[in-house]
Formats: structure tokens, C-alpha cells, sequence
């Protein structure tokens, strides 16, 4: 045997495939396990994809109009339906294969980025959600449901676009560290206050932070069409930001895609570090899975329970100054579309795990725009996103559904259930 | 869960003295604010601000305008308000403290509306009429929400259920050119939706808050899907019409309250009819006994024979059922076609009048009349061009149910297993 590198290569290949089909028993029950973790998002997605595609048919009027000459026509143009849907959903969200391999051959700098477009937007669109439902994942982890997420993206844009806009004369260096910092800070803000009012009155939070998203709302509606109006303007929306405020572009346009994506996954990280490798992170975790051990154990919950919303605002507020950054350049009214709401969805679908809340985003972000491209396509409202987001998630939160449609054996321990605690706060 | 906070009790609360003196400081603070907004800014000092009493001015009664000298009538407002002040600071309202600061609240809106009328004339009847008619939705929302709690699950899905509600009654109610098929299509969905909210909640086990969460952003895309898709493609899909007013013989004509209450369509009277029927069958029934005590300890419950799961279904069909007729209102009672998300968020407010109202049918209506107020009094004030933005008077709903939710007005009491599932032993 030959000790060269790539035998080397081989072999450990070969370990991990020997490892892979004959595990020794101790890791087959621990891998049968979080095997089901994988296969019942991935089964749930799949669901949620099948019962969107008879949504699709039961609503089309070609497949009543087919069905209406013949049985057989009728199949053909459901197949059609769901085939144009879920055709042009696919290229607006990754790209026309041929349009890609066309574009490369020509070699076109233009043409590449044309084509290369659609992924790069699904990146821009999974971005502001990225941020959003890490903070609702954080504050999943430390026992409080933020349902306020989309109120602290609002403040977060509404603060960052402030500094953007009024601030001149720095370089960006400074002064995109200082945008992305007053978005983080608005957010945290308008954490801190139902935070602070459930360690100290019990006031419920998922209360809390729906009034504050409302008080948000008028907020922004006030000062985008008073004291925060562009000179000038009749419509509610600011002056745009300096250009030393703006996160860079990647690639140039048409392409869209910033350093927002790059800031998220870092914090995604930051995130992953701070609840798993820390103890500070290990105080949180136990006073939201068991207050009652960590009571016992010294920890101060009052702390942790403050500390927890507040950052999950912040991480929030930072997805509302990412879109102000990155895509808009100034804040107009109702500029989100829901992402607060969508990210507590997302946070529930990666299991509150950093890794599994990029990748739900990812999937989210895809999904919406490539469901542009197919609104315009084939005529199926965008919405269907969030019906098949909905499915989804009641899949993941109630998986002995899934379990009992795919005929999957229950597992012998306790899996970890998602639960919130009720109003009392106690 | 929540038996640490029911110890408070709320005469207790009331009768604390640092709680006495702060209340009694907050009542001083309103009178000073009263002076220190209102009166220092009124430039001529015979202004009159001109109240119509009247609704419709060709009813057979009608009342003349009430016309209010604008600054010894705040005067009054702020001298009112010291003298409670004064007297909750010396002797204590002990058990009518929360009368008392309602008294003071309302004296100070009184006064900010005659600043803001100065010089010109509102229709005080007018905004009554909007306060009702923006109640009734939010009245429902919260009745729904106090059908589910006091049986033990905790119903955030409510918005969800009355977008449902909305869209299914616009689009039956057209198809069919029936009001009343839509509004039962309309009640029917909102069961429907519910359902599956049962069936995760109690069924599955499905953390409550959570499938509240799903059934919201479900219902969110399905309707705007198929408004997208058909309502706004064939107008003839979208053309339900609405209610037309019926005016009760006799008690329509009481001056003021008659063509406020007693002329409106028949929805506004099935609000009335649910929301008495709630309150006795809740509190003076075996029925609500039975409920109620599923929502408390619905281990004693089953012990005693109740069929707890049976019991919370029923519960929750029929808060479907009122959130379903919440949205119906929407849009076959009040505007008479279906937008994307026209609730607007009504559900959540519903939810925050529940709270409010402590988990108590009639509570729940002060609290979604008093929400309706502000509703009515921002539009109304828009019209007027007042320089207050209206922005802030919406605010306050939300303001004044976390003040209340962090037990400054007192405690509120959740029913003690309210989102707990039923697990039998």
C-alpha cells in the first residue's frame, strides 16, 4: 500500500462510508434520531409542495375547463398547471439552466450576471430574514416568543436610514459600522421594553411586543410623513441615504446582491457561538428550556430574560437597516412585507438552531422570488408562498402528522417539543 | 403556572398606600397637563366649540348643538381633576380608584377634544356612531378570544379566523346573492379554521401560540391568494352589498342614544344578543361552570366527569364561530367588498380588549368600545386638521393595554391553565 495522499483521500472515504452503513449500535439509535430531525422538515417541505400543487389545480380554471371536454384533457392541464408554477418558480428563484450555460459560452459579463440574477436576488430576498429570524430564534432559545420582530425591524430601519441619511461627510468605513449599529440599537430598544416588562411585571410578551409592533408602525407612519419626510416630497418616504452609507454591491448592477448577506451569516455565526460555546449562552438555553432548574442552579433569569429580548431585537432592528442599506436606500412606508411576521415561521422551521434558521430562510427567500417570477408566468398569486409556509410549519410543529402520513416510527426518547410559555409569564 | 400572580388580590392592590399616593399623583399630573397643553394655548378666551348632538338631521328627533364655552369648561376638567387627585392622596378611592382614574382619563379627553374643537363644530353623535361600529368587530374578536381562554386554549389566531370570515362571506354572499348564506359561509370558515386550530392544539398537542401562528399566516395567504386570483379579476365576485339598517320602532327615537344604538343592521344586534348571552351563559350556567373549570384545573374537571377534550373543541368551534361573524361584519357589514388583509390587525386589538376587559365578556366590550373610541376619535380629528397627529391618539390603545398588562390599573387574571394542553394521566 502506497501511502500516497490521494489513497489517503480514498481510504478515509471508504471509513466514512463503512462508518455510514454499518454504524456501531450505540450511534444507530443517536443517528436514527436526528435523522427524523432532517427527514421531517425535508418530508414536510415536500408535503407542503404536493398539497400547493392541488391547490394550484383545484384553483385553476383551465383544469375545470379541461376537465369539462374530457377526463383526460382535464389531467393534462392540471399537469400543466402545476408544471408552469412550479417550472417558472424554479427558474425566478435559480435560474433557466440553458439561459446560464448560453450566457457562459458567450462569455458576457453582462449576460452572466443576467443570468446568474435570479439566485443572486433569492439571496438578497432570504437576507432581511436571515437577520429577523435569528433574533426570533434567539429569543426562542432564552423562553420568550418574540412575535414583535417585524415592530423592531421597524425601528431598526427607521434609526439606521436616520444615521444614513444625516450624517456627512464620513467615510464608509465609519459610517456603515454606525448605520448597522442604530438599526441594531432601535431594535434592542423596542426588545428591551417588553424584555424588561416581563422579568419585572410578568406582563406576557407576546402581548407586549404586538402592541409594540403596532406602536411601531404609527411611529414610522408619523415621522415618514412629518419630521423624517425628504424635503420636498409629497408621498411619505425619507431622503436617501448617503452613498457612504450604503452596504457595497457585490458584483455591480443589474445585480443586487450586498454585503448584508456576508453580515448575516456572520452573525448567524456570532449567534451559534453565543448560545453553544459560551456559558453565558448555556445560562440562556437552560432559563428557556427549564426556568425552574435555573432558578435552582443561581442564574438570573430576571437577567438572562432581558439580555435574551434585547438582542433578539437588536438582530431584528439590524434586518430592517440591512434592507434600508442594502436594497431601498430610504425608508418608505410600509416597507416590509411581513418579515417579522414570516421569521417566527422560520425560526420554528430551523428549530431555532442558527445553521437550520439560514438554510428555512434561504428556502423562504428563494421561494418568495422565484413566486414573483411565477405570479407573472403562470398566474398563481405570490401568496401561495405563505400558504405553503403555513402547511409547512404545522408539519414541523406537529410532527406526528408527517409521522403518521410517511408511516415513520415514533421516537423512543423525548424529542424536543416547541413550545412557548403561557400568559401568566410564570 | 400563573397561581403566583391570582394571589394579588385587586382590592388589596387598590388599598396599598404607595400605590394610593402615586395614583393620586397621576390624577394631579392630568390636571396640571389639562392646564399646561390646553389651557395656556387657547389665544381667544370666548371661544365656543360647537358639539352636534344630532346624527341625521332629518330624524323627527333632534337636539340642538351643545355648545361649550372652551375655557371654563377646562377649567372645570382640571379643577375636577385636582380635587380627586387631592382626595386619593388624603384618603384613598380604596376599591373605586379605577373609577376614579376612568373619571380622570375621560375629563382629560374631553378637554383635549374641546381644544381641538375650538372654533369649530364636531359631531359628538358622529363619533359615537363610529366608536360602535369599529367596536363591534374588536367586541367579537374579544368574545372570541374569551370563548377559547376560559376553556384553556389560547386562541392568537383569531385575525386569521376573521380574514377567513371576511373573504368567505364577500364571496358566497355574491355567488349566492344572499347576505345571510354569506354570513353563515362567513361564521362556517372561521369554524373551519378553528378547527384545525383545535385539532393541532388539542389533538397534536401543538404548542398553542404556535398553531395560532400558523392558522394566521395560512389564512393570510389563502385569502389574499384567492382575492388576487378572483376577486379582484371578476368584479361580480366582490359585489356582496351590505346589512341594510333596521331601526328598532321606539327606542330609536331616545334623543342621542336612540339613532346611535337602535338604527344599525342587524349584525350590530347579533353582537349584543352574543355578547349577554356569553356573559350569563359563562357566569350563571352550568354550562360556564363547566367550561370555566376546564380552563382553571381541567385535571379537577375530568376528575368530576367533564369530557375536557369535547369541551375545549366546543370552545374553540365557537370562538371560530364569533371571530368568523367578526370578519363577516367586515365586509358584508360594514364595507361591502373584500380587501387583501382588511382586518388590519383587529384580531390582535380584539385580543388586547380581552386582557383588557379581564377575560369578562362585558369587560371585553367596555374595552373594544373604548378602543372604538379611539378609532373614531383619530378619524373624526382628521377631518378636523387638528395639528395632533392622529398617529399618537392610535397609539393609545396599545399603550394603555401594556400599562394594564404590567398590572399598573391592577391585575388581570388569565384563567389559570390558559395554554396548557390536556394531557390525561
Amino acid at each position: 500500500m502506497n501511502k500516497t495522499p490521494f489513497s489517503k483521500i480514498k481510504n478515509a472515504t471508504q471509513i466514512f462510508f463503512e462508518e455510514l452503513i454499518h454504524p456501531s449500535p450505540s450511534q444507530k439509535s443517536r443517528r436514527g434520531l436526528g435523522g427524523q430531525a432532517v427527514l421531517i422538515p425535508l418530508l414536510a417541505i415536500f408535503t407542503g409542495l404536493v398539497i400547493g400543487a392541488i391547490f394550484i389545480i383545484s384553483t385553476s380554471e383551465e383544469v375545470y375547463a379541461g376537465f369539462g371536454k374530457s377526463f383526460a384533457a382535464g389531467l393534462a392541464a392540471s399537469w400543466n398547471s402545476v408544471a408552469s408554477a412550479y417550472s417558472a418558480l424554479f427558474t425566478g428563484s435559480i435560474g433557466d439552466p440553458s439561459t446560464i450555460v448560453a450566457a457562459l459560452k458567450s462569455g458576457d459579463s453582462l449576460a452572466i450576471k443576467k443570468a446568474f440574477n435570479p439566485i443572486l436576488e433569492s439571496l438578497v430576498a432570504a437576507n432581511p430574514y436571515i437577520f429577523a429570524s435569528l433574533g426570533v430564534a434567539l429569543g426562542f432559545r432564552a423562553g420568550v416568543f418574540n412575535i414583535g420582530a417585524e415592530g423592531q425591524l421597524y425601528m431598526g430601519a427607521i434609526f439606521s436610514v436616520f444615521v444614513g441619511y444625516s450624517i456627512t461627510g464620513l467615510s464608509p468605513w465609519i459610517h456603515i459600522p454606525l448605520a448597522m449599529g442604530a438599526g441594531a440599537l432601535g431594535g434592542a430598544v423596542w426588545g428591551f421594553v417588553p424584555g424588561w416588562l416581563k422579568a419585572k411585571t410578568g406582563g406576557h410578551e407576546v402581548i407586549n411586543t404586538i402592541m409594540m409592533n403596532y406602536i411601531a408602525y404609527n411611529l414610522s407612519t408619523w415621522l415618514l410623513s412629518g419630521p423624517m419626510r425628504r424635503p420636498g416630497a409629497y408621498n411619505p418616504i425619507t431622503a436617501n441615504i448617503q452613498p457612504s452609507a450604503i452596504l457595497p454591491n457585490f458584483f455591480g448592477p443589474p445585480t443586487r446582491l450586498h454585503l448584508g448577506i456576508v453580515i448575516a451569516l456572520v452573525m448567524a455565526f456570532l449567534v451559534y457561538w453565543l448560545i453553544f460555546k459560551t456559558t453565558w449562552g448555556f445560562e440562556l438555553r437552560t432559563v428557556g428550556s427549564n426556568p425552574k432548574a435555573a432558578r435552582y442552579a443561581g442564574m438570573n433569569i430576571v437577567l438572562v430574560t432581558i439580555v435574551g429580548m434585547t438582542l433578539s431585537g437588536a438582530l431584528a432592528g439590524m434586518g430592517g437597516a440591512n434592507e434600508v442599506l442594502g436594497v431601498n436606500y430610504n425608508l418608505a412606508l410600509a416597507f416590509s412585507s411581513g418579515y417579522g411576521f414570516d421569521s417566527i415561521a422560520l425560526a420554528l422551521l430551523g428549530k431555532n438552531n442558527p445553521i437550520g434558521v439560514v438554510l428555512a430562510s434561504l428556502l423562504y427567500g428563494t421561494l418568495r422570488n422565484g413566486a414573483t417570477n411565477m405570479q407573472v408566468v403562470s398566474g398563481v398569486p405570490i401568496y401561495i408562498v405563505q400558504v405553503l409556509q403555513a402547511i409547512i410549519l404545522a408539519f414541523i410543529a406537529a410532527p406526528a402528522i408527517i409521522r403518521t402520513v410517511y408511516r415513520l416510527r415514533a421516537p423512543k426518547e423525548g424529542e424536543e417539543t416547541l413550545s412557548v410559555r403561557g400568559w401568566g409569564g410564570a | 403556572m400563573a397561581t403566583t400572580a391570582t394571589i394579588y388580590h385587586r382590592g388589596m392592590l387598590a388599598a396599598s398606600p404607595r400605590r394610593q399616593r402615586i395614583m393620586g399623583a397621576a390624577f394631579l399630573l392630568f390636571g396640571v397637563a389639562i392646564w399646561l397643553f390646553f389651557i395656556r394655548t387657547v389665544q381667544n378666551p370666548n371661544e365656543v366649540a360647537r358639539y352636534a348632538m344630532t346624527l341625521n338631521y332629518e330624524a323627527e328627533t333632534k337636539i340642538p348643538d351643545w355648545i361649550v364655552p372652551v375655557l371654563p369648561a377646562m377649567y372645570i376638567c382640571m379643577g375636577i381633576s385636582f380635587i380627586l387627585g387631592i382626595y386619593q392622596i388624603a384618603r384613598g378611592f380604596k376599591r373605586w380608584t379605577n373609577l376614579a382614574l376612568g373619571l380622570v382619563v375621560a375629563l382629560f379627553i374631553f378637554a383635549f377634544l374641546t381644544r381641538e374643537t375650538a372654533g369649530a363644530s364636531i359631531s359628538l353623535a358622529g363619533i359615537f356612531y363610529l366608536t360602535l361600529s369599529s367596536a363591534v368587530t374588536l367586541t367579537m374578536a374579544a368574545l372570541s378570544g374569551i370563548m377559547s381562554e376560559r376553556a384553556g386554549v389560547v386562541n392568537i389566531a383569531i385575525e386569521g379566523m376573521m380574514l377567513m370570515g371576511a373573504m368567505t362571506a364577500a364571496f358566497i354572499g355574491s355567488v349566492t346573492h344572499s347576505l345571510w348564506i354569506g354570513l353563515i359561509a362567513g361564521i362556517a370558515s372561521g369554524m373551519l379554521m378553528a378547527f384545525i386550530h383545535g385539532v393541532l392544539s388539542i389533538k397534536y398537542k401543538t404548542d398553542q401560540i404556535i398553531s395560532g401562528t400558523v392558522i394566521n399566516i395560512f389564512a393570510t395567504g389563502l385569502t389574499s391568494y384567492i382575492s388576487t386570483k378572483f376577486l379582484q379579476t371578476y368584479q361580480y365576485l366582490n359585489e356582496p352589498g351590505v346589512f341594510e339598517p333596521i331601526a328598532i320602532p321606539g327606542l330609536v327615537k331616545i334623543p342621542f342614544f336612540g339613532p346611535i344604538f337602535f338604527n344599525n343592521n342587524i349584525c350590530v344586534y347579533i353582537m349584543f344578543v352574543v355578547l349577554i348571552v356569553l356573559q350569563i351563559a359563562l357566569y350563571n350556567t352550568r354550562w360556564g361552570l363547566r367550561v370555566r373549570s376546564v380552563g382553571e384545573h381541567p385535571k379537577a374537571a375530568d376528575t368530576l366527569g367533564i369530557n375536557v377534550i369535547r369541551t375545549r373543541y366546543m370552545a374553540v368551534l365557537l370562538s371560530g364561530a364569533m371571530a368568523g361573524f367578526a370578519g363577516s361584519y367586515f365586509s358584508i357589514g360594514s364595507v361591502g367588498r373584500f380587501d387583501n388583509l382588511m382586518t388590519g390587525g383587529r384580531g390582535f386589538i380584539g385580543l388586547a380588549a380581552m386582557i383588557f376587559g379581564n377575560w369578562n365578556p362585558l369587560g371585553g366590550f367596555g374595552a373594544g368600545m373604548l378602543f372604538g373610541f379611539a378609532d373614531a376619535l383619530g378619524s373624526k380629528l382628521t377631518i378636523l386638521g387638528s395639528d395632533i397627529p392622529t398617529q399618537f391618539l392610535l397609539m393609545a390603545p396599545y399603550i394603555a393595554t401594556m400599562i394594564v398588562l404590567a398590572g399598573v390599573v391592577g391585575r388581570t387574571m388569565a384563567p389559570a391553565a390558559d395554554g396548557v394542553p390536556y394531557e390525561k394521566e
